[in-house]
């Protein structure tokens, strides 16, 4: 499985990735554009090449410190409508604790790490880049 | 005289209007900085970036006194804003 596609995300697959009798416990973290206002959908762009190493890394970093989870993820790009998903993120492990906190990590460090970007479209036909460090852009929004 | 690649993303790419650039910084001990220093000097439209933007060299980020050598690709991250 790639994990950037401009493909709807089916939550199917990754949960067929992750799944296994052993692991009794599977957290899914999916994040949605969100309708805010008069936000249409979302545009997103990455460096794909750096982004697919940042998650291969970020992965990896899990199953080190959650050795019996196992854990995937994808990342959608292009043009996304209100209401479908933008990321989703599956972990399995035996027991719930470590599901929820290897899942946990890895959106955090999404949110931190990753190289991909999103513009707002709106109604107006007007578009904006999120910057979530609040700094001025010319109508920026925030969104933590 | 190191050669490097720059590409520019997302916002980035809207100001300048471009994917990517090449550079050429002089000396052997050229960082980040000057590359992004020589990138607003030359590339139209580049002022309009932030002086210390966030950077990454070769799919790394760094900070920007870190070194580049030739055929290094330096690219300039708006803002993260993944997820």
């Amino acid at each position: 499985m790639t994990y950037l596609t401009t493909a709807p995300i089916s939550v199917e697959s990754l949960l067929a990735a992750v799944q296994s009798p052993e692991r009794g416990g599977t957290c899914v973290f999916l994040g949605t554009v969100r309708r805010d206002d008069d936000v249409t959908g979302i545009e997103y762009s990455a460096y794909d090449e750096m982004a697919d190493a940042e998650i291969e890394q970020m992965l990896a970093e899990a199953s080190e410190r959650w050795p019996e989870a196992r854990l995937t993820l994808q990342h959608r790009l292009g043009l996304i409508p209100v209401g479908e998903a933008s990321i989703a993120i599956a972990a399995a492990a035996p027991h719930r604790d470590d599901a929820f906190a290897a899942c946990r990590y890895v959106i955090e460090e999404v949110k931190q790490r990753l190289p991909i970007w999103k513009k707002e479209l709106r109604l107006d036909g007007t578009a904006t880049w999120v910057d979530p460090t609040g700094k001025p852009v010319a109508g920026g929004l925030r969104d933590r | 005289m190191p050669n490097v690649t720059v590409r520019f993303f997302a916002r980035y790419a809207e100001l300048t209007g471009r994917e990517s650039a090449g550079v050429l910084v002089s000396g052997n001990s050229a960082t980040v900085a000057d590359v992004i220093e020589r990138v607003r000097e030359t590339v139209p439209g580049a002022r309009a970036l932030p002086p210390r933007p966030l950077a990454a060299l070769n799919m790394r980020q760094v900070k920007l006194d870190a070194r580049v050598s030739d055929g290094d690709e330096v690219a300039l991250l708006p803002p993260l804003s993944g997820g």
